[in-house]
């Protein structure tokens, strides 16, 4: 039996929960005042998960770089593979907002999407 | 092979090159640092002391009330700020009045002009917000308060359109005699001159035992200070001194010629003669003591503090002349308050002793006027907006809180001896000096230098040396 | 001269919901000036995702909520100009603005909202002591310099306030390759969002170091290193409790500002606890047709309120425009005591008002276990239990003209906090 202490993130009361789990499976969810503390353990434990948000250089664009995201939220475990994914990576202007910026980032089937408009200078 | 290095580009040694640029010389000023004003010039009150405070015969009681003389036309001359605002010593208890009576009669036999002693009444009626303890003033009307990088930077300008040059990054680290010359040692290379003027403050007396049995000890003396915003202008309008007695030595509060209102400064001896960091206790006691000349001081309105290292003399007296034994070695030392005040006379002072010894003939060539950074503000809106339309960076406002536009900070940087780091745009045009202190200017004011000086904005530094802002770009360690 | 029904300062995320709002309320000519190089005011370095849950119902990055207000902006054809700084604002309502291209503007308007958002607490505000050298930045700074010019300014780095923007550049300049050593807060609580605590600290094993303040800053050039010590409960540092943190940054996350230089000159009356504008519940301050919302009004915790405050800002300026000042009725004065800091807005007009009208505040501490009231006069209307309250998070009540008008003889309205 294996126990892990979370915060939870529902509301400002910040519930110090204590999952218990057997394997892979939660035996049970304490210290939560509500239903949402328990559903976010229970999620954060067996499948953590993240959306990770960084920005890339653009050429030839009004500004010099573009917002990016994880277009949904990708295994947390990855997060620092996603950013290796997206060193050095430069696009080139115009791009706009859902512009696939990383096709299936660091192999988690997820893209890397633009989220912010960029106008070409010419 | 110079007539003349001056050995700091601070206010004394600025000031005195400018007065040797009057003469056919050849002289140039070596800074360790990257830009003029960076030492004891950039961290004082700002004031022009009338000169009262200085021992009657003394050489800084002379020079603090000619170089009060000279200030105004100077600042005319010279394009830089300066307000005969007056000043103010406050007596807080009546047993002190004798203490008060005493500094009159000093300021009227050192040659202050105008001085008198005033009752409460009056004082109330300049400053309304003086303490409620306050009996009594000395009222000297031709104090005033300068703006101390603008000073210091016309006169460096000033000089090096007349000739002078400038050695940044320049750091002494030793002299040698050759034949009737010297070889000044530095970390960039050696210079060989025939006179040597050593305005190096804190470093002076390591400068002078180099070259003289005779040993000085200059004590870098640290003085705190709390700049209030300019949300503050009018809570006081003279600078208010108190008058030191049985609590001590108060600190002053002071508006600036900016608008800011100035508390400070504490005075702590240290050793370090580069500890210009600021304490918890040196802050905590112009809380204190800030409060004791004036009613409800807004101190929490203060959007910096700093501090700054006067050159404590042991003899508290400035030192200047030829040194004994080291003939061509001229001491330009223990200048602290009222320095400032005093450079002007310092200035020609130097400029004295060096035409004596050289024999040097004027020069014909000597412009004594310099323009400033044109302020727009200054301008009638047709002027101001005639001014956009020929120079469109006049209209792009860069720091939001000093309202300091493009234009001005591209002069800032291209005129000569211009601007190369954040601080030094600041120092020269107040961008990044406001309430929000370069949050939201300095990544454009960045972008503006690294584009004007032609490098990538990497190798912009805040103040010169290891001083960068950026550390490297984004990812470039994983 | 030009002349507008409506001029907006500031084309942030409260100036642009208050412009479309205008619009679709009547007014017929409408100016935003940004003095920025885009429209979207700070959402525009916010490039991580958490905004727009209640106004979209999906989790967006803040450009992209941006674009959102942005493009209905363009729908609506509502003039806007960028790079302009607003220099003055007089009480006649006539704003003087400065641009590259037009050089100095005067612009007649019926009514002005003010919408210049804040700024943030600088390290000479914050009385740190210590050096001054390159290397100390406000998180804003640095979240600029990383999300918008891809510039990493520092590679160890120590944050000051565990705000939520001191949270988020913990997680940025992590993820960017930099080395964040700790968090400190001065307070015993953070002022930030648990998710971010878990997100963007606990995600990275950064720790939290609360009632610990910076009290020196070593580094003559570029920040050697700063030392931490905790603080006792008057927020002084206890002397023995000094520990030093080598590092390159010092990040200063220590509250916001709201920017009311403008409105202070023009006559508006501030409150000296929001440092924003005193407005009646048509979000109106004491200078008749200008109004307020946003940051520049007081701190707000979720952009998705900016948006809802400055959508009646728009909606109340438009029918000034169009109806004048509505007559009648009587202002009454909300006071905010016993753990309420303050109300928006700071009066309520129960003839005037709509059907319901919803009062934000924030509390002076943190509170469980208690109930958010409110009185007429002596009277308890509302008696909300509330788990937990935090100074982070913005607070609400709902008013309605009913109960407001059937109290007879109102003369005050009070907001508490009562603890159970």
């Amino acid at each position: 039996m294996e126990t892990r202490e979370l915060t939870c993130i529902g509301c400002p009361m910040g519930c110090p929960l204590t999952v218990e789990l057997n394997q892979k499976e939660v035996v049970s969810v304490t210290g939560n005042t509500c239903k949402r503390g328990e559903v976010y353990a229970k999620k954060e434990v067996t499948n953590p998960t993240r959306i990770v948000t960084s920005s890339v250089m653009v050429e030839g664009g009004n500004l010099a770089a573009v917002s990016v995201k994880t277009k949904e939220d990708i295994p947390k475990e990855k997060i620092f593979d996603c950013m290796k994914a997206l060193k050095g990576v430069k696009v080139q202007a115009p791009v706009h907002i859902g512009d696939v910026i990383v096709k299936n980032v660091a192999d988690t089937g997820v893209d890397m999407v633009a989220t912010k408009n960029i106008t070409s200078l010419s | 092979m110079y007539d003349v290095v001056i050995i700091g580009a601070g206010v004394s040694g600025s000031a005195s090159a400018r007065e040797l640029s009057r003469y056919r010389l050849k002289v140039c000023v070596v800074e360790k640092e990257e830009d003029v004003c960076c030492g004891t010039s950039k961290a004082n009150s700002g004031i022009v002391h009338a000169g009262f405070d200085a021992p009657s015969g003394s050489l800084m009681a002379k020079l603090n009330v000619e170089g009060n003389q000279r200030m105004e036309a100077l600042s005319k001359e010279l394009d830089f700020h300066f307000k005969k605002n007056g000043s103010l010593v406050v007596c807080l208890q009546e047993e002190e009045m004798p203490n008060l009576q005493a500094l009159y009669e000093r300021g009227v036999a050192n040659g202050v002009k105008d001085l008198r002693i005033i009752g409460r009444e009056e004082l109330v009626q300049l400053e309304p917000n003086i303490s409620d303890e306050a009996v009594a003033a000395l009222y000297a009307p031709t104090g005033g308060i300068v703006c101390p990088f603008g000073m210091n930077i016309a006169f460096a300008e000033n000089a090096a359109a007349n000739g002078v040059e400038f050695q940044f990054d320049t750091e002494v680290t030793g002299f040698e005699k050759k034949g009737e010359n010297w070889i000044v040692k530095t970390n960039q290379g050696n210079i060989e001159t025939r006179y040597i003027v050593n305005a190096a403050g804190v470093y002076a007396d390591v400068f002078h035992n180099m070259v003289s049995e005779k040993k000085i000890h200059i004590t870098p003396r640290r003085g705190d200070y709390c700049l209030l915003d300019r949300a503050t202008e009018g809570f006081v309008t003279h600078t208010i001194f108190q008058l030191p007695g049985k609590q001590g030595k108060g600190v002053l509060v002071s508006p600036t010629v900016h608008g800011n209102t100035l508390v400070g400064p504490t005075a702590i001896d240290i050793d370090n003669k580069e500890g210009t960091n600021t304490t918890q206790e040196g802050i905590d006691e112009l809380i204190r003591k800030g409060g004791a000349t004036v009613k409800d001081l807004p101190i929490r309105q203060v959007i910096t503090s700093f501090a700054g290292l006067r050159a404590h003399e042991e003899g508290h007296e400035f030192i200047i002349g030829e040194v004994e034994g080291a003939k061509g070695f001229i001491d330009c030392a223990g200048i602290e308050s009222p320095g400032l005040t005093s450079a002007p006379a310092i200035g020609r002072m130097i400029a004295d002793i060096v035409k004596d010894l050289t024999k040097a003939e004027p020069n014909p060539d000597f412009v004594g006027t310099r323009k400033g950074i044109l302020n727009p503000k200054t301008l009638k809106k047709e002027e101001r907006a005639a001014l956009i339309k020929e120079k469109p960076e006049y209209g792009n406002i860069i720091c939001r809180c000093e309202m300091i536009s493009e234009g001005e900070i591209m002069d800032a940087i291209n005129r000569p001896l211009g601007a190369k780091s954040l601080d030094g745009v600041k120092r020269r045009t107040r961008a990044g000096m406001g309430r929000c202190q370069a949050g939201f200017c300095s990544p454009r004011t960045i972008e503006i230098l690294a584009r004007e000086r032609g490098v990538e904005a990497s190798e912009i530094t805040k103040s010169g040396g290891n001083s960068k802002i950026i550390a490297g770009i984004n990812k470039d360690s994983i | 001269m030009l002349n507008y029904d409506i001029v907006i300062a500031g084309g942030g995320p409260a100036g642009l919901a208050a412009a479309i709002s205008a619009k679709r309320n009547g007014a017929q000519s409408i100016l935003v000036i940004e003095r920025d190089k885009e429209l979207g005011g700070i959402l525009n370095q916010c490039i991580h995702n958490g905004f727009g849950l209640h106004t979209f119902q999906e989790e967006l990055t803040g450009p992209e909520y941006a674009e959102r207000f942005i493009r209905q902006l363009l729908e609506e054809k509502i003039e806007y100009k960028l790079n302009t700084m607003v220099l003055d604002i007089s009480e006649e309502k006539k704003i003087t603005a400065m641009n590259r291209e037009e050089g100095i503007l005067e612009i007649q308007a019926k009514a002005v909202i003010l919408a210049m958002g804040c700024r943030e607490r600088s390290r000479g505000a914050l009385n740190i002591p210590g050096y001054r050298p390159a290397g100390i930045y406000s998180a804003g700074t640095a979240q600029r310099l990383v999300n918008m010019e891809g510039y990493l300014p520092g590679r160890e780095v120590v944050i000051l306030g565990s705000g939520d923007i001191g949270l988020i550049m913990a997680r940025r300049m992590t993820l960017e390759g930099a080395k964040v050593k700790v968090v400190a807060e001065l307070l015993p609580y953070s002022g930030g969002l648990k998710r971010n605590i878990v997100q963007c600290l606990d995600d990275f094993g950064i720790p939290l170091k609360l009632s610990h303040t910076v009290v020196d800053i070593d580094g003559k050039e570029r920040v050697k290193g700063i030392t931490l010590a905790q603080v006792d409960e008057n927020r002084r540092p206890i002397p023995g409790t000094e520990e030093h943190y080598t590092c390159d940054t010092l990040l200063l996350s220590c509250g916001l500002i709201p920017e009311n230089e403008i409105s202070r000159a023009l006559g508006v009356e501030i409150s000296p606890v929001t440092s924003g504008p005193l407005v009646n519940e048509c979000l109106e301050t004491n200078v008749e047709g200008v109004f307020a919302c946003g940051n520049v009004l007081h701190v707000h915790d979720l952009v998705d309120f900016v948006s809802q405050e400055a959508t009646a800002a728009g909606k109340h300026a438009a029918e000034y425009v169009l109806h004048g000042k509505a007559k009648g009725g009587k202002d009454i004065p909300i006071q905010a005591v016993e753990g309420a800091r303050y109300t928006v807005p700071k009066t309520i007009n129960p003839e005037r008002m709509d059907e319901k009208h919803t009062v934000r505040f924030r509390v002076g501490d943190v509170y469980k276990n208690c109930f958010v009231s409110v009185y007429l006069d002596n009277e308890r209307i509302i008696h909300k239990k509330r788990p937990v309250v935090a100074p982070g998070e913005m607070e609400e009540v709902v008013l309605t003209k009913e109960q407001l008008m059937s109290h007879s003889g109102l003369s005050q309205i009070t907001v508490k906090i009562e603890e159970a």
